[in-house]
Formats: structure tokens, C-alpha cells, sequence
């Protein structure tokens, strides 16, 4: 999409193409960290944050160092290797400045280098062919849709635990069927 | 990064004392990584539309985790404890590229359909997994059989999937018509989203109830 405004990306990626609900990334901490709101807010930010940031800083070194040097085979590696070191330069960065913010949002940040909704965005930038505009509200934008699916899913969870469920079901595999419901009512806004 | 395989939960904590046969059967049956560790779901779940993709998928995800588990085991006495995270990244990371390189060449197609989804098994857990929780304590040959038995597992499941969502949601099989389009009406839901979280859900619960409550605390 060559001439779509960043705005538009941004709210497609938050609802209609939401990076979890319709192209399930992230599913890993999406299943083990929906259990609390707090939780889901707190890895949420973190997500939102680190996915806009890594978005920014990968679209650079693809565009103005890979593609330059012909060496577009190896973005994958040096993308998981610029998202990891992001990683902990913000948390020792977060770390050193605000302590407050590093116990709320601190434990979160090693997760998110195994997450794979950071680095299947900036993947997806790059085969979408997105402009560096379009890119930020595209990593912001899935970074959002993440949050919001991941504090729908804990509304839900918590409700759950007084709902009956089948043993067979109990856990992942109901949390699955809620998802799929989930994903239901997000095809509604396509 | 230390902190990564405990705290995603499941990744650094499975029981594999057995030894080659043994090996087999938990990486592909009872320890199954998809339907019992429920690890690596996200590209699972994306590529299971149709079958010859899922295919695909199981094929790279054996050939990365014999060739990462391999390299790893071969190496661990000679990885630094602290740097180790990074080390095992960066090997699994050369043998995805070495398959999409490979899938480029060859199946230009395939690699357009997979899209991002054969770069993110670099962030797959399993792969992750095996080579944190076995190929660092284990002897390369065991290490190999381990990752091939993983991913046999998780290429069973995928195909499983992929069989039931491509009936439903198409009516093919590998692209044949199975069910014919003037009698049955093919399911979108199945082909898109919601149909992958369902097929996925079922599939666990079937698990479960093979295998009794025991088997549940893998989440």
C-alpha cells in the first residue's frame, strides 16, 4: 500500500488487522500472562512501546543499511539481534532512571524478546513495503490491537473462573475457544 | 537474558531423561510440544489453512530444530553460561535463514504464501526450547533424534489441522476437491482466524482427555 495515510494503518492494525486476533503473533505471553488485568496492562505498555521503537529502528537499518549493502537475506538475524539489544538498553536504561517504572514494567521486558509479535512486525514492514510514516503507525498500531486483545482476554479470563468448565477444556484449551471468539467479533469490524 | 526461559513458563521445564527410542516418543507423542506444552502456537495457528503450507512449515520446523539442537549440543561445552541465550538465537536463526533461502530458490510461491511466518521460527519457543532444556545437556546424536521427534510432533499436529481446516473451510485436500461446491458450501469462518483458535482448541482438549488429568499442568 503505497499511498495509504499512517492514520488509516494505524487503526487497521489496531482492529481490523489486529497482530494477534487475525495474524497470531504473540500467542505465547498472550496465553501465559492473560490471567490478570494488571498484568495484561503492564506487558501490554511494554509491548506498545518496544514494538513502535523497534519498528522505527529496524526500518532504518534495513533501508539504510541492508538494502545498500545487498544484504537483505540476513534481516532476520539482525533484526532478533536489534530487538534484543533494544531490549535491555531499555531495561537498563529504565533501570537507572526511573525505578518506579522498572518494578511495574521491569519483569515484563525479557519476555518480550521472545515475543513474536515484535519481530513479525517489523517483518511484516518490510513485505507490505511501508514507508517510515506508515511503519510507526503500523508498529504502534499493533502494539495497541496487542493490548487491547490482551486485556479483553483477561476480562474474560477472570470471569471464567467461575464459569463450569468441561475438564478436558480447563486451561489452554478453553482459553482457546474464547480467543476464537474473540477473533469472531474483531472479523466484524473488516 | 537468563531470566527468558524461566520465565516463559514452560519453555526450560520438561522431564527428558529417556534415550533414543524414549526420545522419540516424548518429542513426538506424549510431551508433545504443540498439544501438551502448548509452545510455538503462533505460526501453528497461521499456517494451517491449507494443508500443503502446514507441510511446509512442519518440514522447516525439523529441519531447523535437528540442525539448531545439533549445533548446540556440539558446542555446549563451549558456550559461555551468560551468553548462551544469544549464541543459541543466532544458530537457529542460520538455519531459518538457510531454509527460507533455500524456499526462495525453489518454491517461490510457498515462500510468498508463508510470508513472515518461516522468519518467526526464530522466535518459536520450541526450537528455543530444545535447545535450551536438551541439546545443552545432551550428546549431539540424542540431541539430533530430540529435535526431530519435536519436530515431528508439532508437524503432526499442524497437519491434523491443517487436514480438518481445509476440508472445512475449502472442501480441498492439497488443493483436490473433496467436498463437492454444489452440496456443501465452504466455512470462511474455518480459513480465516477464528477457525485456527477453534481447530487449535479442540485439538488440545482431545489431548487432554487422552491423556487424562495428569498431562494438564503443561500450559
Amino acid at each position: 500500500m503505497p499511498d495509504t495515510s499512517a492514520i488509516v494503518i494505524l487503526f487497521a492494525a489496531i482492529l481490523t488487522n489486529n497482530i494477534l486476533l487475525a495474524n497470531f503473533l504473540g500467542m505465547c505471553s498472550f496465553i501465559a500472562c492473560s490471567n490478570q488485568i494488571n498484568t495484561a496492562v503492564g506487558l501490554g505498555t511494554a509491548v506498545t512501546f518496544v514494538l513502535t521503537m523497534t519498528a522505527m529502528i529496524n526500518y532504518g537499518v534495513y533501508y539504510l543499511v541492508l538494502e545498500p549493502l545487498h544484504l537483505e537475506h540476513l534481516q532476520f538475524i539482525v533484526f532478533i539481534a536489534v530487538i534484543a539489544a533494544f531490549v535491555q538498553f531499555v531495561e537498563m536504561f529504565v533501570e537507572r532512571f526511573s525505578p518506579k517504572l522498572y518494578f511495574a514494567l521491569g519483569i515484563f521486558l525479557p519476555l518480550i524478546t521472545v515475543n513474536c509479535a515484535i519481530l513479525g512486525a517489523s517483518l511484516f514492514m518490510i513485505i507490505r513495503k511501508y514507508n517510515f510514516a506508515q511503519s510507526v503507525g503500523y508498529g504502534f498500531g499493533a502494539g495497541l490491537g496487542w493490548m487491547l486483545a490482551i486485556i479483553l482476554m483477561a476480562g474474560l479470563q477472570q470471569k471464567m473462573r467461575y464459569s463450569n468448565v468441561p475438564q478436558p477444556f480447563k486451561g489452554v484449551a478453553i482459553a482457546m475457544i474464547v480467543t476464537c471468539v474473540l477473533a469472531m467479533a474483531f472479523m466484524g469490524f473488516a | 537474558m537468563s531470566k527468558d526461559a524461566k520465565s516463559c513458563g514452560s519453555c526450560g521445564t520438561c522431564g527428558c531423561g529417556g534415550k533414543g527410542l524414549t526420545t522419540l516418543k516424548e518429542g513426538a507423542w506424549s510431551q508433545n510440544p504443540l498439544a501438551i506444552q502448548v509452545l510455538g502456537i503462533c505460526s501453528a495457528l497461521a499456517v494451517t489453512s491449507k494443508l500443503e503450507n502446514s507441510l511446509v512449515m512442519g518440514a522447516a520446523l525439523i529441519f531447523v530444530c535437528v540442525g539448531s539442537n545439533f549445533f548446540v549440543s556440539i558446542l555446549r561445552n563451549n558456550i559461555p553460561h551468560r551468553i548462551r541465550m544469544i549464541v543459541e538465537v543466532a544458530i537457529i536463526a542460520t538455519f531459518v535463514i538457510l531454509f527460507d533461502q533455500i524456499l526462495k530458490a525453489f518454491y517461490w510461491d510457498m515462500s510468498k504464501q508463508l510470508g513472515p511466518y518461516v522468519a518467526l521460527i526464530i522466535t518459536n519457543c520450541i526450537v528455543m526450547g530444545r535447545a535450551e532444556a536438551f541439546a545443552l545437556q545432551n550428546p549431539p546424536m540424542l540431541s539430533i533424534i530430540d529435535g526431530f521427534a519435536n519436530g515431528l510432533g508439532y508437524a503432526g499436529i499442524l497437519a491434523a489441522i491443517a487436514i480438518f481446516r481445509e476440508l472445512t473451510g475449502f472442501g480441498t485436500i492439497m488443493g483436490y476437491e473433496i467436498l463437492a461446491k454444489d452440496w456443501y458450501t465452504p466455512n470462511q469462518i474455518m480459513s480465516s482466524a477464528p477457525g485456527a483458535f477453534f481447530t487449535l482448541g479442540i485439538v488440545i482438549a482431545i489431548f487432554n482427555a487422552i491423556k487424562g488429568p495428569d498431562a494438564m499442568e503443561g500450559k
